[in-house]
C-alpha cells in the first residue's frame, strides 16, 4: 500500500465539524448542571472594600455568589509556580492586581439569571492608581531567571568593538503591541464532582494533563483521581495552555453548591485573565563589512509583565541563532506593570522577536544597497551560531530561492517609493521564518481489533492543528492498513498521557508515540503468527513477515500467509493491544533543529488615506516531511493571517489612566477578517529530518506567524519610503 | 391575514407561536430575555451553532431566519415565532447528503478548529441565495448598475467578512465558496 | 439582562399607545444595537415593544419623485434597491459598508438612525464617568483613549461620534423623518434629527418621548445620482469608520458645479454638514483645488485629541476622494 503519511486525506474529523455534531467544551450538557458567571474587576490596582451580594442573591434561580469572603479555601498553591509563571487568583484574598482579574462568581440555574445577578454584585473598591509604562526607565527593569528555559542574556565575541569598528551599522528600536490571541471559542470548564475527592473536568485546555496535574495539586488530589476531558477545542493558539483561575474558580464553585458547573467566559473576560502576548520594546544594532558580511547581531528586549508574575516574551531567541556572524549579544528585561500577566501566545518570542531582526535586516540590505534576500544568503548560518552544533537539517536557501522566484522578486524596482500603479504605491518586501523543533515524551496506546479496525488512544489535543488526522495516517502507514480503518481517539485523561499542544511538538511527540504503539503492536502480530503452529508463518523469521491491508504473509512466499483476523479469532483473542512510551532521544543534544522559511510580501497602499493592504504573500517552508498536506498547508496559512493581523491592525489597547482595557471585545479588537487576507501561497521543501524525530517532521502550527509582519513592514517601505517600526502599521503612521 | 407569529387566541391573550427550527416547530421559551441562540444551545441542545462573543461582533453564532442569515446573539427567541429557522445541524438533507456548502469545506478544509463553521456555513449558504438575487456588496463595481454580481473572491471576500475565523482558514473558505457557488449553479438554486 | 416585558403590537396606533410616554418602554426593532446594549447593563428597559412586525417595511417612489423608506425596512434590503442604488447611490454604498451581512439583514432604516455611540467609556458601565450614562458623572474617554473619538462639534461633556453610515449619506440626501407619537405625525430634518452633545449628551436625537420613526423620505434630486460614499477604516470590512465622507455634486456641462452636498461621518456626534462649504462650491470647476477648499470649510473649527489627530487632515484627503469620485459618477 502506497503510504499515507503526506498525502493529502481529508480531515477525520471534518463530518463532525461541518455537521455541528463536533462537541466542544460548552456543549457538554450533564445532568443538574447550574451555570456560573465570573464578575471581574473594574479597577487595576488595589483592594477590595466590601461586596454586596445582597441583590445578586436574590434573583430566582441563584444558588450562590461567591467572592473571596466565602468562597472554599483553596489549599496548596495558587502563586506562581518553580517554572512556570501563572499565578492564579480564585477568589481567595481582596487584593486587585489587574482589571478583569476575577473577583466574584456568581452560579444560577440558566444562564440568564447567572447573567443578571452577575450584574448585579456591587464591588466597592479602593483603587491605587496604576503604573502602565512601557518605557527604558533606568532601575526600574529588571532581569527574569528565564527566557522560554533559556538565559536571559547571551553574549559571544567582543560585540561591542565589533559593532564600533563596523564600517557600516544599523541600530534601530522596534515596538510590538499587546495582541490578543482570542479563540473563537472562549475558555470554558465544566467541573463536576463525582465523590469528595473525585473531580471530572470538561475543560478548553490544550494541556489535559497540565491541567490535571495543576488542579490536584491545588486541591490536594491525587492526579488520577481528577480526569479531564476535551474532544474538541475551538482554539488555542497558547492561552489555552496555562490553567487560569477560573479553571479553579469552576472547581470551588461546583464544590459548593454540590453540582457540576459550567463556567463559560464571556469575551471581554478573554482580555487579560487568560494571558496575552505582552507589548515589546526591541532594540536592534547590526554591524556588517561593506560587503554584506554581519559582524555582531545585537538584539536588546524590554517588555511588560504584570506585578506579580515574571513572564518575558523571549524576542532575543531568533538573533541567537539565525544569522552568522563574529559576535552576538542578546539580553531581556521585564518592566512590571499592573496588568494581568502575558503569556503564550502563537511563536512566542520568535514572532515578535523575527519582527525587530528581519525588519533591521531590511534597513541594512537598504543602506548597503544591497538585495535584502542576498544579505540573508551572505550570513547564512552553516552551523547553529549559539550551540555550535550541526543543523539537524536546513533547507533554508532553498526556500529562499523558490520564493523568490514564485514570487518573482528579481523583478522588484530597487528604489522605494517609486512604484505607482492603479492609484496604489506597491511595494515588496521579505523576511525569514524560523520556529525551533520541540518534542516531549508521549504515550499511546493501539488496539487491533479482530474485525481489522485499529483503534489508537493518547491523551493529545487537537485544536484545529489536525492531530487527529496526522496520527490517522501514521497509524495508518505503521500497520499496512487504509486510514477508513484506524479510528483515533483524543482528548482524555484516561488515555495514555501526552504532553500539551503548544510549541509545535505534538506531530513530534503524539505523533512518534503513535508510531512506536503500532509498530510494538505489527511487532507483537508477527511474533503470534510466527509462533502459532497452526499459522501458515510458523517459524519464519520475523523480518520476513509482512503486515498490510489486514493480512499477515511471508515476503519470501507468495500466498504464504493469514488474515490478521483468522490470526485473531484462532488464538481466542477479541483483540490485540500495545502501549508504547516515545521520548526524545539525544538527538536534541547532538543538533540544533528548526524549521525554516521565507515569506515574501506584496502590499498596496493607498497613500493619500493611508490604508495599506496586503495583496499577496508566498511562503516556502522547510518543515521537515508536511505529514498531511492539507493540514500543514492550513496551518501555515493560518500563521500567516496571523502576521498580518500583527503588522497592521491588532492592537489590546489600555486606559493609561484607569488601568482598564478599552479594546475588549471584537469589534474594537481587529483581528484579520476575510477580506483582510488576500491570496496567500504556500508550499514547502518537503524533504524529510532524519535526525528530529521517527516520523521526520519539524513543526508546522507556529511557523507561518515568524517573518510575517517584517516581510509587511520592509514591503511598506518599499511602497512608500516610510520606514515604520511599531506594530501594527496602522494608517496613521503611514498618513 | 393572520399573523404567522401568533396562534389563534385562546381565552384572550394571544399565545406566540412556535418557533419552526429546521423544520421542526418549538415552543418559545418563557422568558424573553433568552437569545435565539441560548435557546437553540441551552433548550434545544442543538450546540452546532456555538457563542463566540455573544453581542453580534464575530458571526460564530449565525442561523438562517425566513432565508436570510442573523446573528443569534442578538436576536431574542420570542420575536422568531412563526419563523423558519435554519442552523447548521439543518443544512444537510434528512437523508444526510451534506448541503453544497457542507461538502464544499470539506473538500477545500475550509476549517481548522472547526468552531467558527457552524456560522461560516450557515453564512455561505445564505450568501448564494443572496447572489442568486442580485444583492451587492461593499465590494461590487459600480453599485448603481444594477446587473448580475460576477463573483470575484473579493466578493466572496467580502460578503464573508462578517465570520471571523481565528484560525486564519479564510484562503480555503474563499475556495470553498466558489466552489459551492458553481456547484449550485450546476443544480439550481439550493433550497 | 433585567428581566422586561416583551409585546409583540400589530399596527403603529398600537405601538404607540404602548410606549405612552417613552420612559423605561424602548421600541425592538432589529435589536441589533438595543440587544447589545441591554447585555451591556446600559440600556435597562422595562418593557420592550417589538414593532418589527408593522407594516412599514415598504421601499417606494411616490408621485412626486420622492422615494420613501418604511422605518422597518432592512438595511440590506434599501442597499439592495434598484432605486436607490441607481438614483441614490451613496446610500446604498454607505449601507453596504457598515456592519456585517448578518447585521444589516437585522438592522431597520429607524434602528440605524437611533444607534448609539460605540464610545467604550459608554457601552462598559464599568467606566463610572459617563455624561450619556449618568448625567453629570463625567466623561472618562477625555482623559482616555481617542482615536475613535470626534474633532468636531464635541462639548467638555462628551466627545463621543454617531456610528451610523446610512445617516451621513442621508444628510447629504436631505432625507426627511416622519415620525408618529402621542401628539401626533410630524417630520424633522434629517440635520435636525441628530442633536451635538453640549450640556447634555444623554439627549441625543429630537425624539420626543413616545415617538416612533415611520419613514424616512428622500427628495427628489436632480444630481443625487453623482453621490458617493468613501469609509475609512482600521481594517477592510466589519469596523466602524474613523472617518468617512458622503458628497454629491451637480455639474454642468462644462464641468462646473452647480451644486453640492458634502457629510463627515466618524468625526462628530451627529452627521457634519457645513453649508458655508457646499456653497463654496458652487461656480467652481469640478477639481481637486475646490475640493480641498472645501474641506477645509468643513474642518474649520476641528479640534484634535491627543489620538485623533490624524483624523484632520484624513478627513480633508477623504473629502476630496469622495468629491473626485462622486463627480465622475452617472
Amino acid at each position: 500500500m502506497p503510504d499515507v503519511v503526506g498525502t493529502p486525506l481529508e480531515r477525520v474529523d471534518g463530518q463532525a465539524k461541518v455537521t455541528g455534531a463536533a462537541t466542544y467544551t460548552a456543549d457538554h450538557r450533564l445532568p443538574h448542571l447550574a451555570h456560573a458567571v465570573l464578575v471581574t474587576s473594574a479597577i487595576a490596582q488595589g483592594r477590595i472594600e466590601s461586596i454586596d451580594a445582597v441583590a445578586a442573591a436574590s434573583v430566582p434561580g441563584v444558588l450562590a455568589v461567591l467572592t473571596h469572603e466565602n468562597a472554599p479555601r483553596a489549599r496548596g498553591r495558587l502563586g506562581r509556580d518553580a517554572e512556570d509563571n501563572h499565578a492564579i487568583q480564585a477568589l481567595q484574598d481582596a487584593e486587585i492586581r489587574y482589571a478583569g482579574q476575577p473577583v466574584a462568581v456568581v452560579v444560577a440555574e440558566t444562564l440568564e439569571q447567572a447573567r443578571e445577578a452577575a450584574r448585579r454584585v456591587v464591588l466597592m473598591y479602593k483603587e491605587t492608581a496604576p503604573q502602565l509604562g512601557l518605557d527604558p526607565v533606568r532601575g526600574r527593569s529588571f532581569r527574569p531567571r528565564h527566557v522560554a528555559y533559556e538565559k536571559p542574556d547571551t553574549a559571544r565575541g567582543a560585540a561591542k568593538t565589533a559593532l564600533e569598528r563596523s564600517p557600516v551599522r544599523l541600530e534601530a528600536v522596534y515596538t510590538t503591541s499587546r495582541l490578543t490571541q482570542n479563540p473563537m471559542e472562549p475558555h470554558a470548564t465544566i467541573a463536576s464532582w463525582d465523590g469528595p475527592r473525585e473531580l471530572t473536568l470538561h475543560d478548553a485546555t490544550q494541556g489535559l494533563f497540565d491541567c490535571r496535574a495543576r488542579v490536584a495539586k491545588i486541591f490536594g488530589l491525587r492526579p488520577g483521581d481528577v480526569r479531564v476531558v476535551s474532544p474538541y477545542l475551538g482554539g488555542g493558539f497558547g492561552s489555552k495552555g496555562p490553567v487560569w483561575s477560573h479553571v479553579i474558580i469552576a472547581v470551588l464553585a461546583a464544590k459548593h453548591v454540590g453540582r457540576p458547573v459550567k463556567l463559560a467566559l464571556e469575551r471581554p473576560q478573554m482580555f487579560g485573565p487568560v494571558g496575552w502576548r505582552g507589548r515589546t520594546r526591541q532594540t536592534v544594532a547590526l554591524g556588517a563589512e561593506r560587503d554584506g558580511t554581519l559582524t555582531t547581531v545585537q538584539h536588546h528586549t524590554l517588555a511588560e509583565t504584570s506585578t506579580f508574575d515574571s513572564f518575558m516574551e523571549p524576542c532575543g531567541l531568533p538573533a541567537r541563532m539565525l544569522y552568522s556572524s563574529g559576535t552576538s549579544v542578546t539580553t531581556h528585561r521585564l518592566v512590571r506593570a499592573s496588568i494581568a500577566t502575558p503569556s503564550y501566545a502563537r511563536a512566542p518570542g520568535w514572532a515578535t522577536g523575527t519582527f525587530a531582526l528581519e525588519c533591521a535586516m531590511d534597513e541594512l540590505a537598504w543602506a548597503l544597497g544591497m538585495d535584502p534576500v542576498e544579505l540573508r544568503l551572505r550570513n547564512h548560518a552553516d552551523e547553529d551560531p549559539a550551540s555550535g552544533r550541526p543543523w539537524s537539517s536546513k533547507h533554508l536557501r532553498e526556500c529562499y530561492r523558490i520564493g523568490a522566484a514564485r514570487f518573482g522578486w528579481h523583478q522588484r524596482p530597487p528604489q522605494p517609493g517609486v512604484w505607482r500603479e492603479g492609484g496604489r504605491r506597491i511595494g515588496w518586501g521579505m523576511a525569514t521564518s524560523v520556529y525551533p523543533t520541540h518534542r516531549s515524551e508521549a504515550s499511546a496506546l493501539a488496539r487491533l481489533h479482530v474485525d481489522g479496525t485499529l483503534l489508537v488512544e493518547t491523551g493529545s489535543q487537537d485544536l484545529g492543528t489536525g492531530t487527529y488526522t496526522i496520527l490517522t495516517q501514521i497509524a495508518a502507514d505503521a500497520l499496512g492498513t487504509s486510514p477508513g480503518r484506524v479510528s483515533v481517539r483524543l482528548g482524555d485523561t484516561r488515555l495514555p498521557e501526552s504532553p500539551l499542544s503548544g510549541g509545535s511538538q505534538t506531530a513530534a511527540s503524539a505523533g512518534s508515540a503513535v508510531h512506536e504503539a503500532v509498530c510494538a503492536l505489527r511487532a507483537q502480530l508477527v511474533r503470534l503468527a510466527v509462533g502459532d503452529a497452526a499459522s501458515p508463518l510458523h517459524g519464519a523469521p520475523a523480518d520476513a513477515v509482512c503486515v498490510e491491508d489486514g493480512r499477515i504473509f511471508d515476503s519470501r512466499v507468495f500466498g504464504k500467509g493469514e488474515s490478521l483476523e483468522s490470526l485473531l479469532v484462532r488464538q481466542g483473542r477479541a483483540h490485540v493491544e500495545t502501549r508504547a512510551t516515545a521520548a526524545p532521544g539525544p538527538e536534541a543534544k547532538r543538533y540544533a533543529m528548526y524549521a525554516f522559511g521565507a515569506q515574501f510580501a506584496e502590499v498596496r497602499v493607498d497613500h493619500e488615506l493611508g490604508i495599506v493592504r496586503v495583496s499577496r504573500m508566498v511562503g516556502v517552508f522547510d518543515v521537515g516531511r508536511a505529514l498531511n498536506a492539507r493540514t500543514a498547508r492550513s496551518q501555515l496559512l493560518g500563521g500567516m493571517v496571523w502576521g498580518i493581523g500583527m503588522a497592521l491592525i491588532e492592537d489590546t489597547v489600555i486606559d493609561g489612566r484607569l488601568g482598564r482595557v478599552v479594546t475588549a471585545n471584537l469589534a474594537d479588537y481587529h483581528v484579520p477578517v476575510d477580506a483582510d487576507v488576500p491570496d496567500l501561497d504556500v508550499s514547502w521543501i518537503g524533504a524529510p529530518d532524519e535526525h528530529v524525530n521517527a516520523v521526520g517532521a519539524k513543526g508546522v502550527g507556529e511557523l507561518g506567524i515568524t517573518g510575517t509582519a517584517a516581510a509587511i513592514a520592509n514591503a511598506v517601505f518599499h511602497a512608500t519610503g516610510r520606514r515604520v517600526r511599531d506594530l501594527p502599521i496602522t494608517l496613521d503612521k503611514v498618513l | 391575514m393572520p399573523d404567522p407569529a401568533f396562534t389563534e387566541p385562546i381565552g384572550g391573550e394571544r399565545a406566540l407561536a412556535p418557533a419552526w427550527i429546521n423544520g421542526v416547530p418549538h415552543p418559545l421559551p418563557d422568558d424573553p430575555r433568552v437569545t435565539l441562540l441560548d435557546f437553540l444551545r441551552e433548550q434545544l441542545g442543538l450546540t452546532g451553532t456555538k457563542v463566540g462573543c455573544d453581542h453580534g461582533q464575530c458571526g460564530a453564532c449565525t442561523v438562517i431566519v425566513n432565508g436570510r442569515r442573523v446573528n443569534a446573539c442578538l436576536t431574542l427567541a420570542v420575536t422568531v415565532a412563526g419563523d423558519q429557522v435554519t442552523t447548521v445541524e439543518g443544512l444537510a438533507r434528512p437523508d444526510g447528503r451534506l448541503h453544497a456548502v457542507q461538502a464544499a469545506f470539506l473538500e477545500h478544509d475550509a476549517f481548522q478548529c472547526g468552531y467558527c463553521t457552524p456560522g461560516q456555513l450557515c453564512s455561505a449558504a445564505a450568501l448564494l441565495d443572496e447572489l442568486a438575487l442580485g444583492e451587492p456588496s461593499a465590494v461590487t463595481p459600480a453599485v448603481e448598475r444594477v446587473a448580475d454580481i460576477v463573483l470575484t473572491d473579493d466578493e466572496i471576500r467580502e460578503r464573508m467578512s462578517g465570520n471571523l475565523c481565528r484560525c486564519g482558514a479564510y484562503t480555503n473558505i474563499v475556495a470553498a465558496v466558489r466552489a459551492a457557488a458553481r456547484a449550485q449553479n450546476a443544480h439550481g438554486r439550493v433550497r | 439582562m433585567k428581566p422586561f416585558a416583551y409585546r409583540r403590537v400589530d399596527d403603529v396606533p398600537a405601538a404607540v399607545r404602548a410606549a405612552g410616554d417613552g420612559a423605561r418602554v424602548r421600541f425592538l426593532a432589529g435589536g441589533t444595537n438595543l440587544i447589545d446594549l441591554m447585555k451591556q447593563g446600559v440600556e435597562e428597559p422595562e418593557q420592550l415593544v417589538d414593532v418589527s412586525r408593522l407594516p412599514l417595511t415598504a421601499i417606494e417612489e411616490t408621485a412626486r419623485g420622492e422615494v420613501t423608506l418604511g422605518a422597518l425596512a432592512r438595511n440590506s434590503d434599501v442597499a439592495a434597491h434598484r432605486v436607490i442604488r441607481m438614483r441614490y447611490p451613496a446610500l446604498a454604498e454607505a449601507l453596504l459598508s457598515g456592519a456585517s451581512p448578518q447585521l444589516r439583514n437585522m438592522a431597520t432604516v429607524g434602528g440605524n438612525l437611533l444607534q448609539r455611540t460605540r464610545c467604550p467609556y459608554f457601552t462598559d458601565p464599568a467606566f463610572a464617568e459617563c455624561n450619556k450614562r449618568r448625567p453629570g458623572s463625567g466623561c472618562a474617554a477625555r482623559q482616555g483613549y481617542t482615536r475613535m473619538h470626534a474633532i468636531l462639534g464635541a462639548s467638555d461633556a462628551c466627545i463621543a461620534t454617531h456610528p451610523s453610515d446610512m445617516a451621513v449619506a442621508l444628510a447629504v440626501l436631505d432625507a426627511m423623518i416622519d415620525v408618529t407619537g402621542p401628539d401626533g405625525d410630524r417630520s424633522l430634518a434629517i440635520g435636525d434629527f441628530h442633536r451635538l452633545p453640549g450640556a447634555t449628551p444623554h439627549v441625543e436625537t429630537n425624539l420626543r418621548p413616545g415617538e416612533l420613526i415611520v419613514a424616512v423620505r428622500l427628495p427628489a434630486s436632480p444630481f443625487a445620482r453623482r453621490s458617493h460614499y468613501v469609509k475609512v477604516r482600521d481594517r477592510a470590512s466589519y469596523a466602524f469608520a474613523l472617518v468617512s465622507v458622503a458628497a454629491a455634486v451637480g455639474l454642468d456641462g462644462g464641468g462646473m458645479i452647480r451644486a453640492a452636498r458634502l457629510a463627515l461621518g466618524g468625526v462628530a456626534h451627529k452627521p457634519w454638514r457645513v453649508p458655508a462649504a457646499e456653497e463654496a462650491l458652487i461656480g467652481r470647476r469640478a477639481d481637486s483645488r475646490a475640493y480641498a477648499d472645501a474641506a477645509d470649510l468643513l474642518l474649520q473649527g476641528a479640534r484634535p485629541l491627543r489620538d485623533n489627530a490624524f483624523k484632520i487632515e484624513l478627513a480633508r484627503r477623504t473629502v476630496v476622494r469622495a468629491l473626485t469620485v462622486a463627480a465622475t459618477r452617472g
